[in-house]
């Protein structure tokens, strides 16, 4: 790799890891929702960086351009206009500390210890291939993932009028 | 190091953030933001996976499949925590201990 792209790999990686520790440790919910627009723009840098050209696409128009609306939206229905926040410190986070860096550290050393068989593949363009993938080796994955979809779009239409319904009743 | 490692430690280091968020927050949107967090390691990490040790696309379809379950799942999430915030009016989930509410 050269320098350059050695410079947009550890930016990548600094954008992600960062604005990461912004979502978990800000104690506003608003400011985490921002933060983890970064997040996902990093590791769709990342995708691009490992020549998943069609992922970073859909990880960018999906995540940031719908999940993350979404739960801005779900942020602003939920926080009241007068700003009572719910206090995000708590103690808990000193005695949590300590599993997750233990799971860290064991997941991490697992995988730097272990002797990955890592071989170099060309880069090919990703988007006719995964679309025969998924309409050939993926086909039922493929349904069930759409049934998926259809199962839940409706279950979040009916739970998000489910309170007014009953009231009516 | 390779970078497969980098990738995998990167990876590991958004899991380990996510775990976090899910564990030490008290607002559910925030614990929602964890999860997708975690989810996104493990997609970093199928992708990793199949650029460097595999060889094909199915890490690329792997993570796919985890972005489609994820939005289902923001979804409907969001839409209980709209009916929590609408019963309680918070959505701490400290609040969030009744049965049929």
């Amino acid at each position: 790799m050269s320098l350059l792209s050695n410079l947009v790999f550890l930016g990548f990686i600094v954008l992600t890891v960062g604005s990461a520790i912004v979502v978990v440790f800000h104690s506003r919910v608003i400011y985490s929702a921002f933060a983890l627009l970064f997040t996902l723009f990093g590791v769709a840098g990342l995708y691009v960086l490992l020549d998943a050209d069609f992922l970073a696409a859909s990880q960018v128009m999906v995540y940031v351009g719908g999940i993350l609306i979404l739960i801005i939206f779900g942020v602003f229905m939920t926080t009241k206009i007068s700003g009572m926040e719910i206090p995000e410190i708590t103690h808990q986070r000193f005695i949590a500390l300590i599993p997750v860096g233990l799971m860290a550290f064991a997941i991490s050393w697992v995988f730097i210890s272990t002797d990955w068989q890592v071989q170099t593949f060309a880069a090919q363009p990703t988007t006719e291939a995964i679309g025969e993938l998924l309409l050939t080796r993926y086909l039922v994955p493929f349904e069930m993932a759409s049934v998926l979809l259809l199962a839940a779009l409706i279950g979040a239409m009916r739970l998000a009028r489910l309170f007014r319904g009953s009231d009516q009743q | 190091m390779t970078p497969l490692t980098i990738y995998l430690l990167v990876a590991t280091s958004l899991f380990c953030l996510g775990l976090l968020a899910v564990m030490t927050r008290k607002n559910a949107i925030s614990v929602l933001m964890g999860i997708e967090l975690i989810l996104n390691s493990a997609a970093l990490a199928f992708v990793a996976f199949g650029k460097y040790v595999v060889g094909n696309l199915d890490g690329q379809v792997a993570a796919l499949f985890i972005i489609i379950v994820a939005a289902a799942e923001a979804a409907v999430a969001l839409a209980i925590f709209l009916n929590l915030y609408r019963v309680k009016a918070t959505t701490d989930l400290k609040q969030a201990n009744m049965l049929k509410g």
